[in-house]
């Protein structure tokens, strides 16, 4: 079933990688690197949880701990979650799905990914330097005060800013130039509408980040003092530049996961994606809304109340597009087939875990509540519940579902299950109990804590203990499936997008046959089960 | 059980009222939960009813059903937009009541500093704790005196950044006399997380003034032979224990303990003695004279600390041996 | 199936060297697009702050030379005459033009940066430059500003003037950074057009890179009267 040759083994050497131009290489080469990452950051917030774990000094002292939330914020924020899923998944499965050879700009995707590979160097560089210990947010005048590192690290996530850019340009010139005839923009599968809305704001929104960094440089480098009070600068004009790049980045998190969603529980559950529509524009409204709600993460910083007022009012008509698709999947599996795959388990978790999360969002939408919650341990918990319980959790679905296609291997579908469970009673213990901690006034970044929260604070680590199990099992069966899974027939789901109607793992230049485009949520064409794969009829007799 | 963990008063989710605005802040804060999990299980049990429903197993398949439906679609876009339109309005018209002191509050100005708050009071007094009488709305006048901070009362549900070059204000006007914590929320470096300090809401108005007369006349009342102690108020109030010990550790500065009358080694390479005229130098202008090892980040005190507080600082470092 | 007459310059996972052109071509714009947001911080930032502090403006921006900042707009505009015209000459394959006018452009840009180089110069010599740098010599408050007819009188100097020399440094630094770089690129499709790279039937890099120039001459044209001729 594994076809002899394929992309992985078309050439080798370690040149054949580091130059390739092959956007299923760089797809994988952005896998490793992006989970390489999320190991990093785990491992820090894992130490973060073990000094909250009692009062006073537990393993380190307050300026190691301020270094080390800064570490996992930076790290995950920056080198894992804004790229993991378009430029690993994404790079890997877009021109497929476009029955494509390979993104608009093969070499500016290798680009992309080597300015990733600095700007990383850079950021490692600075933790092994001595670290910086601002908060992933860099805000005024702590920032330009501080004697850490803080250029080399800002010089660092200036450059995997381009990576992103670069990545969100590809795309959206891929799905405008190189779309087969047939495929007009109503019929592309949802995950590909989910990336175009995220490329977009990388490309509108990351460019002002760059420029907000280079202020930040020019501050610290040469004394430029356009945040400094002391020479007419303002420091709360670093967080309007800062947020206006860094709330569309979180869209950047959650649509591609939401892309994810649409095509796992559709080919999961054997059904027709529901609301199609719907689904697509509200990728496109989520992205075009989220430019307008930066001062949502500023509400006490001293802007006015009319601008309060307006960030308010325009961040609860953000939530909407979101529960709309919510809903949209919910009714997509009324009266489906539920196979519930590993991949199936975590698009399920999302809901709920992603569901809460979204919610919480009302909290802290609403003024009133806001100045009670803002900058205490609720904010932590909400965006973990989304980044975390959204984008993460779509991720590993996203993996499980595709892993057989990108390796052509089955993953064990038990352990699958085991660590399923592990990371979602985890997730909750630790993230769950911190909204309790913040809405009892605990702030957040405190090395240290009052006796009344002690409590919620050893559960929390605990949780994380828990969830961390949870990960070194997923690590130990995929690279166990690498070299032991079973064999992957073409299409082991029964997706009809077009990654589905090539080998797994596909050949170098993607497709020995042609594909042909059809709705890839009709399932009617296609044969088989789950045990030796699906195939479509629309191919019988097809030729290679 | 609960309020063994989370402090007398209150509930599940939130501390216990101590301002007149808390319970419209936790009207809503109940309201948008009850909401949420209201759809939150409307969300959870329709998942899990459909995935049992119409779970694979032999024989069965999916069923041709619609992939689309107008009518559930507007339905479920505006049933949320009406909700969200309300919480947002509730949300406004609460913030409005938290922004908007009334006339005749009392006014107190607040320094934020690393790692400090310090209450300047009508008279002139400071002091690290914010005294204030009850049943009258307080207003606060803040600034920071370096990096952003944030003056949080969670038992008030108010919380304003600090920021340095302006003035920012909050309000509140406490329920009951008693001691409610105050944190600072914004991030701001090494002792972010010790930079507290008390609301302490006395039982009367007159009990408040009397507190306020004393405090204003402690220096002066102290006997010659007891200044020292007022140096050693001062320096538990006004900043100077976040940095200098007094065990002989070193913190951000040099430990006091000891030091009086022996040189210290200079950035740089001279030395000094650590006497009246160097110590006075030393707060009202830091950067003049760095020990060896030390960073010169210590803000100045010049217009903070009276000529005769400086002297009992002194009175106080001569007595740690 | 068409036969497989492929042009040289047409990639693989294209179809068409009319796709991959189109292709190339919503590319540069979207990355032209980036360069505007890039800038556009500066710009909000640089309408903040004279919002706020128009007395700043007004008075500092006098120690610019309005002169040397118009002859430097001229030259830029002339250059990308040149530089549209260069895109011209490729289109119709003629090569001698082609090389003639690229050439001309990259002397535009060198002229741009050697008056900047001037204008800097003047600027440190004078000590007026931004934050904590700023270090004015008495005689460049009271005394006249460079270049020929400058009025002496400045009037009062408001407080925190060096807020405008860090808007002009980062704005003017940023841009220079930018015709540098668009210079480099230059120089990379002239030693193309001296090999013969480019003709009717591939004119693409020159296209692109005339467009980038274009928009770097476009930034320019909104920097300079909004820095120089403030009133």
């Amino acid at each position: 079933m594994t076809p002899k040759n394929h992309y992985l083994n078309h050439t080798s050497g370690f040149a054949s990688w580091a130059f390739t131009l092959d956007h299923k290489r760089i797809g994988v080469m952005y896998l490793v690197a992006t989970l390489s990452s999320f190991l990093l950051g785990g491992l820090a917030a894992l130490a973060v949880r073990t000094e909250l774990f009692s009062r006073g000094p537990t393993i380190m002292d307050a300026d190691t701990y301020n270094k080390m939330f800064t570490l996992h914020g930076a790290v995950m924020v920056f080198l894992f979650i804004i790229p993991s899923i378009p430029a690993a998944l994404g790079n890997f499965v877009l021109p497929l799905m476009l029955g494509a050879k390979d993104v608009a700009f093969p070499r500016l995707n290798l680009m992309s990914f080597w300015l990733w590979i600095i700007g990383a160097v850079f950021c490692i560089g600075a933790v092994v330097a001595g670290g910086v210990d601002t908060g992933w947010t860099f805000y005024t005048p702590y920032s330009t005060t501080t004697n850490t590192n803080v250029i080399a690290t800002t010089l660092g996530v200036f450059i995997l800013g381009f990576s992103s850019i670069f990545t969100g340009l590809n795309f959206i010139v891929t799905i405008h130039k190189l779309r087969p005839s047939g495929m007009t923009w109503f019929k592309m599968p949802l995950f590909l509408w989910a990336l175009y809305g995220t490329a977009l704001i990388q490309v509108l929104a990351t460019p002002v980040l760059g420029i907000t960094l280079l202020l930040l440089i020019a501050e610290r480098a040469l004394g430029v003092g356009i945040f400094d009070p002391a020479l007419g600068g303002d420091p709360v004009l670093f967080q309007h530049f800062f947020w206006f790049y860094s709330h569309p980045a979180v869209y950047i998190m959650i649509l591609p996961a939401m892309g994810i969603i649409s095509e796992v529980i559709s080919i999961h559950s054997r059904k027709h994606i529901f609301g199609y529509r719907f689904i697509a524009l509200s990728s496109i409204a989520i992205a075009a809304f989220g430019f307008l709600v930066w001062g949502h993460h500023m509400f006490v910083s001293g802007q006015s109340g009319m601008a309060n007022v307006i960030f308010s009012a325009l961040t609860f008509s953000v939530a909407i597009p979101s529960a709309i698709k919510v809903f949209n999947w919910l009714a997509t599996l009324y009266k489906g087939d539920i196979h519930l795959t590993t991949a199936m388990i975590y698009a399920l978790m999302f809901m709920i875990t992603f569901g809460i999360g979204g919610l919480t969002g009302l909290h802290l939408g609403a003024l009133a509540v806001d100045i009670h919650l803002h900058d205490t341990y609720f904010v932590v918990a909400h965006f973990h519940y989304v980044m975390f319980g959204g984008t993460v959790i779509a991720l590993l679905s996203g993996l499980h579902h595709w892993w057989p296609k990108m390796f052509g291997v089955m993953i064990d579908e038990r352990l699958g299950r085991i660590a399923a469970f592990l990371i979602f009673v985890g997730f909750n213990t630790t993230f769950f109990t911190q909204f309790m901690l913040g809405s009892h006034g605990m702030p957040r970044r405190y090395y240290d804590y009052l006796p009344q929260f002690a409590i919620y604070h050893r559960i929390s680590t605990l949780g994380s203990y828990v969830m961390a199990c949870g990960f070194f099992l997923i690590a130990y069966y995929l690279l166990r499936s690498l070299f032991r899974g079973e064999a992957a027939p073409m299409n082991p789901f029964g997706g009809n997008s077009l990654e589905w109607h090539t080998s797994s793992p596909p050949p170098y230049d993607n497709f020995t046959v042609t594909p042909i485009a059809e709705d890839p949520y009709d399932y009617d064409n296609l044969v088989g089960d789950e045990v030796s794969g699906y195939k479509s009829r629309t191919y019988e007799g097809a030729k290679a | 059980m609960l309020s063994q963990f989370i402090g007398t008063g209150s509930n599940f989710w939130l501390p216990r009222q101590g301002s007149t605005s808390a319970a419209g802040v936790d009207f809503l804060f109940n309201a948008v939960t009850s909401i949420s999990i209201v759809f939150f299980v409307l969300i959870t049990v329709v998942l899990f009813y459909f995935v049992y429903k119409y779970r694979a197993r032999p024989g069965h398949k999916a069923q041709a059903s619609a992939v689309h439906n107008q009518t559930l679609e507007i339905t479920w876009t505006v049933i949320p937009l009406l909700i969200v339109v309300w919480i947002f309005w509730e949300g406004f018209t609460g913030f409005l009541n938290l922004q908007t002191p009334p006339q005749n509050a009392y006014e107190v100005q607040v320094l934020g500093q690393k790692w400090k708050w310090l209450f300047t009071y009508p008279n002139g007094v400071v002091d690290d704790n914010l005294h204030v009488p009850p049943d009258e709305p307080v207003r606060l006048v803040m600034t920071s005196q370096d990096v952003l901070h944030s003056l949080y009362i969670p038992d008030f549900r108010i919380k304003r950044d600090v920021v340095p070059g302006r003035y920012e204000r909050e309000w509140f006007q406490a329920l009951e006399p008693g001691e409610y914590q105050i944190f600072c929320a914004e991030y701001c470096g090494t002792s972010h997380s010790a930079m507290l300090s008390m609301v302490i809401v006395h039982k009367s108005r007159p009990e408040f003034e009397k507190w306020l007369a004393d405090a204003g006349n402690f220096l002066d009342k102290l006997p010659p032979e007891k200044l020292w102690e007022g140096g050693q108020k001062l320096y538990n109030q006004r900043g100077c224990k976040q940095c200098h010990s007094i065990d002989g550790n070193p913190g951000i500065g040099p430990s006091f303990k000891g030091i009086w009358g022996h040189t210290q080694p200079l950035k740089g390479g001279a030395q000094v003695t650590v006497e009246e005229n160097y110590v006075r130098e030393s707060i009202l202008n830091p950067q003049a004279k760095i020990v060896a090892g030390y960073e010169p980040v210590m803000p100045t005190y010049q217009g903070r600390l009276k000529d005769k507080e400086i002297t009992a600082i002194i009175a106080y470092l001569k007595t740690l041996e | 199936m068409m036969s497989h007459e492929h042009s040289p310059h047409l990639q693989h996972h294209f179809d068409t060297p009319e796709q991959q052109f189109d292709a190339g071509k919503l590319g540069i714009w979207l990355f032209l697009a980036t360069e505007i947001l890039l800038f556009g911080g500066l710009f909000c930032a640089y309408a903040i702050y004279r919002a706020n502090h128009p007395e700043i403006f007004l008075y500092a921006h006098q120690f610019l030379d309005k002169v040397l900042g118009g002859t430097n707009t001229v030259i830029l505009l002339c250059s990308s005459l040149t530089m549209a015209w260069a895109v011209r000459a490729s289109q119709l394959g003629q090569r001698k033009l082609l090389i003639t006018l690229l050439s001309l452009t990259l002397l535009g840009g060198c002229g741009f940066m050697g008056i900047k180089y001037v204008e800097y110069k003047a600027k440190w010599e004078h000590g007026l430059l931004p934050g904590t740098h700023f270090a004015p010599h008495e005689e460049s408050t009271g005394g006249p500003g460079h270049g020929p007819g400058e009025t002496p009188e400045h009037g009062k100097r408001p407080s925190n003037v060096q807020l405008f020399f860090g808007i002009y440094f980062l704005m003017t630094g940023l841009h220079g950074l930018h015709v540098l770089a668009g210079m480099g690129a230059i120089g990379w499709i002239l030693v193309r057009s001296v090999k013969g790279h480019f003709g009717p039937e591939y004119f693409t890099p020159v296209d692109f890179v005339g467009l980038y120039w274009h928009l770097v001459d476009l930034i320019w044209i909104f920097l300079f009267p909004l820095l120089y001729l403030i009133s």
